[in-house]
């Protein structure tokens, strides 16, 4: 059982943080509504200027955070590979190398299909 | 903490560079290619050629991935199969038996897609999918009469996954595959060109059910990984056989897998998605969903209960057999209320789901060989059902309403004739495949020891019969409907696939013995 | 199976030291490569006439006429190569292919041919050839004639077919076939609801005796394993004495059927509805006599149980006289001569029955009881063209001065019939009440009596069915009791050349056939090769016998003429005593079957339907109300929501995890 316990305190202190944020903020904030707090949250800034009557948000939005999850994931797979260069020689190499060719695959598309072109 | 680092440490010197097999993974691996391909043709191919370029890849790379399966089954043959890429890939029987299905399904779901003769303004995807339903650029883009091509490659890499999922030989390699598998569907699903909100509607629900039951599987995992120490099929099932004083995490480790793999086939309790999502898509799709996802998912499913759970099968069986019975129960009864042609092929292939359910809890070499032979005869009348599907259409697109299809028999013999026999093959009326399919699963039940699943399966058997005749019934013998739809005439990939269908069904009926033989050659499942 | 059948059978063989009685056959060359021609023609007939309509309606009775006189003659081919042959070629067998080949269900098309079912050859297409040239004339008039020709051509095929079969399942299928071609000729003036109604009883009775032939059949292969004669009836087939009984008892019940033996015998009188021609050579000739053809055949199955041949003997025996003392009081023609058919068949059953002694015999007096009886047949047919068609004898009188050919052929066969010396029936019916006593013991005591009583009674009816029609006062001059207003004196006259010309034909067979049979006994020399033969010992010479029969029939036909030529003939019935009206109402055999099958089975009918309706439809249709309710409730909770989806699923979820954690529990 006390193999579990880790686990179990664990989840005790997420579901503790979640809680005390959420209860800490609403004891101590100010509270001052205004239009802008009903607003979707976006990182801090103005929310992107809707078209009238949609409340959506263009998809151009989305594809230029698609092209940094890209990237991101690239990251995630090329530093463990760095630090076992040696030992996983020419087939590492290899295999990154058709890795990164198969996401360029993704670059290029949103790029030929104007995935970069904001306007 | 300290010796965490350390054992990293010690394993920096160890990693030795993997070897993969790339000629036994080469199906999966020329499907993956062509759907990067697809991917690099939409991005520079002009868009006048990209069509014809599509189809070219696809069906190429399809027909050569097939040719790859037919080059790998002497070496199983020999072999008995082996496990390739460090274990995460078993290449056996069965998996060249499924991929090799998957390819002929895929081939004649690609053909269905690229149908352009039955849409005035271009084929079953929406124009613009980006654009809202009913918006201004919506209308824009279908008087442009854009048509995407993007379907290709996604229904690609849908079908890599698929190929990879009955292989798979650990649970995370079943992960990635099932994802692989069904992201490209979420996206396919929400393509319809009529029916628009219907479609993304379809696709939103099948995205979050398919998510919540992801999250299951990899619970199930995880719990799994947790009890064995080892997320190899192989390796679990040697930790089942050693004596553990907590069976807990193994228990439910192993039903909430087989929770995930449940959905994707679409068994009850887990098949509420399936009548809205096999509704909204694209018909095209739901016939490759209903078919070819099907396929892949019961063949993950025999590999993990006959692989990684033989010694379980007192455990997991109880389980399964209920879930079996309840979902040919449910599929039959409320297919018989069902008023929408494609709502009632849905509930259908639920009923059906059932059926290969039973064939499955035998769990012996028969169980295996005649679930093997079950899909293969299921996959290709279902895919021939939903392209007659295509065929009957009024102004509003596909006319789905089976009250439209009254009087059917008399103004279009053959189209109505050709439903027909799928029908009659869904009901497993004798001299055709349905039968040899329920025949091989029924009787490999009774062998198996789950006669009470035969009993329940004959009886829904019965039941479905009635509402597939009255179709029958409904297209020959009812008044023909003054404003009915009409049958277009396709082009002839749409009439490749549908003979096809026919062909095999008809085949399967008269001499199954050949494609029996077969499977019971291909149900050896290599440990 | 029949791997063991075949060494079992050669193992018995080395144990006797002789091949037995039992069916050997040689598969068939030269000549007897064209026995399949005999079916073949006048199948072809049918189909071509069936199938080619009214544009065959000019030509459609030349052509069956044609083709069943082919028929005969490649018969007669055959005959002749047979007679050429040694006694071992001339059992030969053609297979024609496999018709079904299923494990170790094996069933082939192939013809056996042996001594026995030549002279049933010759017999069927002779006499059926006779009888398409006398239905030439005597359907002149009727505009259905191909229709006929074509059922005749059909009854030919059959009936070949059911003698020709190499294995029961053909046989069965030729069984079957006559029992159709019979079923549609009895009822060929639909449009009279007697003969539709006749039809469906000689249908539905025949039903009966089918029933016990498929029984035999199936129990013959579950016994051992196949149906052909070859192994069946080698002699050496291997079952117990039951089983035996069993198939024989259920091959007596085909044969009951077919030939109109007790209890299956009241269809024939009424089978008199169809045309004469029709009664002649079905309902007198050849049809009715594939029960005895049947046993016969079977002889080696009967031989291993004497209990079903004594059954087989008590039915003859029953028969023979149920049919005389109907014949005795029936006034219509045909009905007379039916109910004489049924007796005369009734000796050929109780001879078949008495085993290696009968066989030949009872093949023998079948053979010239299709003569005499044909004859007869088609001279009430001719009596009846020439007057009006009217069949009450006490409506007829004095007419052989009208037609003499008529008079002499009929009073031939019917010399043949009661078996007057040095005639066909003389011979034939005296041997049979020779083997009767020869069986010994008090059955034999019993059967012989029964068959000398017959005798007598068949003379009696017979001399009164000729005084009635032939001679005595010509009572069709006055008009009869409540005649209708436009009823008008019958001008008696002598019939067509094309049907006296059968008739005299048939009359030199009833007069000699007989006497060349017995020649040298050659054709039980004939036949003993198939069915064996044994003398039996009778308790009487043979010239006892003979004296006591003769003396039999003297006395019935004295009787007969006493009570017929002496005094006048009422034009109406009297009263007659009881038995009288008893044998008037075919010794009340419809209201038995009525009372004992009829009503019964009406009232089983009855309650079955109501079960059905109110039970078993009510219970399906309940049901599958059930269901369809039951799935619109259940379709609700489809609501096209998201979250009652995943609901679900969780839910699911939870249960599938309790129910695998509860396997384990249990």
């Amino acid at each position: 059982m006390n193999l579990y316990a880790p686990i179990l305190a664990l989840g005790g202190i997420a579901a503790a943080f979640g809680v005390v944020s959420l209860v800490a903020g609403a004891l101590t904030g100010p509270k001052r509504y205004n239009r802008a707090k009903l607003e979707a949250y976006e990182c801090g800034i103005e929310p992107t200027p809707q078209p009238a009557g949609g409340g959506r948000f263009p998809v151009k939005y989305y594809l230029t955070a698609m092209l940094f999850i890209i990237f991101d994931i690239e990251i995630v797979f090329l530093y463990p590979w760095a630090v076992y260069f040696d030992s996983l020689g020419i087939f590492g190499l290899v295999e990154m190398a058709l890795f990164i060719a198969t996401v360029f695959v993704a670059y290029a598309y949103l790029w030929r299909r104007g995935g970069l072109e904001w306007d | 903490m300290s010796s965490g680092l350390q054992l990293a440490a010690d394993a920096a010197d160890k990693v030795p560079a993997p070897s993969i097999e790339y000629g036994k993974l080469s199906p999966m691996l020329i499907v993956f290619g062509i759907a990067v391909a697809g991917v690099l043709v939409e991005a520079f191919v002009p868009r006048k050629a990209r069509y014809v370029t599509h189809l070219v890849v696809a069906l190429g790379g399809m027909a050569a991935a097939f040719g790859a399966v037919l080059a790998l089954i002497p070496g199983v043959k020999d072999s008995g199969g082996e496990i390739a890429a460090v274990g995460a890939v078993a290449v056996d029987g069965p998996t060249l038996f499924l991929q090799g299905t998957l390819l002929l399904l895929g081939i004649v779901s690609v053909l269905l897609m690229a149908e352009r003769k039955l849409e005035p303004g271009g084929d079953a995807f929406a124009p613009q999918a980006a654009a809202a339903p009913g918006s201004a650029q919506e209308k824009e883009a279908a008087a442009a009469g854009l048509r995407q091509t993007e379907v290709y490659p996604l229904a690609m890499f849908a079908l890599g996954g698929m190929l990879l999922f009955p292989a798979a030989n650990d649970l995370l390699t079943l992960f990635v595959a099932l994802e692989v598998m069904s992201l490209p569907l979420y996206l396919l699903c929400g393509l319809a060109r009529r029916r628009r909100l219907l479609s993304q509607e379809a696709a939103l629900k099948y995205f979050l059910l398919g998510a919540f039951s992801s999250a299951f599987f990899l619970f199930g995992v995880a719990l799994l990984y947790g009890y064995s120490g080892s997320v190899r099929l192989d390796r679990i099932a040697v930790a089942t056989g050693g004596a553990m004083d907590n069976d807990a995490l193994l228990l439910i480790g192993l039903a909430m897998v087989a929770v995930g793999l449940l959905f994707k086939v679409g068994a009850v309790p887990f098949h509420s998605w399936t009548p809205d999502v096999y509704q909204g898509a694209p018909t095209p799709i739901t016939g490759f969903m209903a078919s070819a996802t099907k396929v892949a998912a019961f063949g993950a499913l025999l590999r993990f209960f006959y692989v990684a759970l033989p010694g379980m099968k007192w455990d997991w069986r109880p389980m399964m057999t209920g879930v079996a019975i309840v979902t040919m129960v449910v599929g039959a009864v409320i297919a018989i209320t069902q008023t929408d042609v494609k709502r009632m092929l849905a509930y259908s292939s639920i009923a059906h789901a059932g059926f290969i359910l039973t064939g499955m809890i035998a769990a012996n070499e028969a169980g295996a060989s005649s679930t093997l032979f079950y899909l293969v005869a299921y996959g290709f009348v279902t895919l021939g059902a939903f392209a007659v599907v295509t065929l009957v259409r009024d102004a509003g697109g596909e006319a789905t309403h089976l009250s439209r299809w009254a009087g059917l028999g008399r103004r279009s013999p053959l189209v109505a004739g050709v439903f027909a026999v799928f029908l009659l093959a869904f009901a497993g009326i004798p001299l055709t495949s349905g039968f040899s399919g329920k025949f091989a699963v029924f009787q490999a039940a009774a062998d198996g020891g789950a006669g009470s699943l035969v009993i329940v399966g004959v009886l829904c058997s019965a039941i479905a019969a009635f509402f597939y005749v009255r179709v029958i019934v409904l297209m020959f013998f009812s008044e023909p409907r003054a404003d009915g739809p009409t049958v277009v005439v396709p082009s002839v990939m749409t009439t490749a696939a549908i003979a096809l269908g026919v062909t095999v069904t008809v085949v399967l009926g008269i001499v199954p013995q050949p494609v029996l033989d077969l499977a019971d050659k291909a149900a050896l499942f290599v440990h | 199976m029949t791997q063991t059948l075949v060494s079992a059978a050669s193992g018995a063989l080395l144990a006797t030291g002789e091949g037995g009685p039992g069916l050997h056959s040689v598969p068939a060359t030269g000549v007897f490569d064209a026995t399949w021609l005999v079916i073949a023609l006048p199948l072809l007939g049918a189909a071509v006439l069936l199938l080619g309509g009214r544009r065959t309606n000019r030509f459609g009775h030349w052509l069956g006429t044609l083709l069943a006189v082919g028929s005969f003659f490649v018969g007669l081919a055959l005959f002749s190569a047979m007679l050429d042959a040694s006694d071992a070629d001339r059992s030969v067998n053609q297979h024609l292919w496999d018709w079904v080949s299923v494990g170790s269900f094996q069933a082939e098309v192939g013809l056996h041919l042996d001594q026995l079912s030549m002279v049933f050859v010759l017999l069927i297409t002779g006499v059926g050839s006779l009888i398409h040239i006398y239905s030439i004339g005597y359907m002149e008039h009727d505009e259905n004639r191909r229709r006929f020709f074509a059922y005749l051509n059909l009854f030919l095929a059959s009936m070949l077919l059911l003698v020709l079969a190499n294995n029961y399942l053909l046989l069965y299928v030729g069984w079957e076939g006559v029992g159709l071609a019979s079923y549609l000729l009895i009822g060929f003036w639909q449009h009279k609801p007697s003969a539709a109604t006749a039809a469906k009883k000689a249908f539905l009775m025949n039903r009966v005796g089918d029933l016990g032939l498929a029984v035999a059949i199936f129990l013959m292969f579950t016994t051992f394993g196949t149906f052909s004669f070859d192994q069946v009836l080698s002699g050496n087939a291997q079952a117990s004495g039951g089983t035996f009984t069993g198939i024989d008892l259920m091959l007596l019940l085909a044969a009951c059927g077919k030939s109109a033996q007790f209890p299956l015998q009241a269809w024939l009188g009424d089978a008199m509805e169809g045309p004469t021609p029709v009664s002649a050579l079905i309902h007198a000739a050849t049809m009715v006599t594939a029960g005895v053809y049947l046993i016969t055949r079977s002889a080696e199955l009967f031989n291993a149980s004497p209990d079903a041949q004594l059954v087989v003997t008590i039915v003859g025996a029953i028969t023979v006289l149920f049919g005389a003392i109907v014949g005795c009081a029936k006034d219509d023609i045909k009905k007379a001569l039916a109910a004489s058919t049924m007796s005369q068949i009734g000796y050929m059953i109780l001879a078949a029955g008495l085993g290696p002694i009968g066989y030949a015999f009872a093949i023998m007096h079948l053979v010239t009881h299709g003569f005499f009886k044909a004859g007869l047949f088609l001279g009430a047919g001719s009596v009846m063209h020439g007057m009006n068609d009217e069949v009450d004898m006490r409506r007829y009188g004095g007419l052989r001065k009208y037609m003499p050919i008529t008079f002499v052929t009929f009073g031939l066969g019917y010399l043949a019939i009661i078996g007057f010396p040095l005639l066909s029936g003389y011979f034939s019916k005296d041997k049979i009440i020779e083997a009767a006593f020869a069986k010994g013991g008090t059955s034999g005591y019993v059967l012989g009596s029964v068959t000398l009583v017959a005798a007598g009674l068949t003379a009696y009816y017979m001399t009164r069915v000729m005084l009635m029609t032939f001679f005595g006062r010509e009572r069709w001059k006055e008009a009869p009791v409540g005649a209708p207003a436009d009823w008008h004196e019958p001008h008696p006259h002598e019939s067509p050349k094309s049907m006296t010309l059968p008739m005299i034909v048939l009359a030199f067979g009833s007069v000699f056939a007989g006497g060349l049979f017995v020649l040298h006994d050659s054709f039980v020399n004939w036949l003993t090769p198939v069915t064996g033969f044994s003398e039996g010992d009778s308790p009487f010479s043979e010239y006892a016998v003979t004296g006591m029969a003769v003396a039999m029939v003297a006395l019935g036909a004295l009787v007969a003429y006493v009570q017929y030529a002496r005094r006048e003939v009422p034009a109406v019935a009297p009263q007659g005593s009881f038995i009288t009206v008893a044998a008037r109402k075919d010794l009340y055999q419809d209201a038995v079957n009525e009372g004992l099958v009829m009503r019964p089975g009406q009232y089983l009918t009855r309650m079955l339907v109501w079960l059905d309706l109110r039970g078993i439809d009510g219970f399906v249709g309940g049901l599958a109300a059930f269901i369809g309710g039951t799935s619109s409730r259940v379709r609700k909770v489809q609501t096209g929501f998201a979250r009652s989806y995943a609901l679900s699923m969780f839910g699911g979820t939870a249960l599938v995890v309790a129910a695998t954690l509860m396997a384990r529990m249990a």
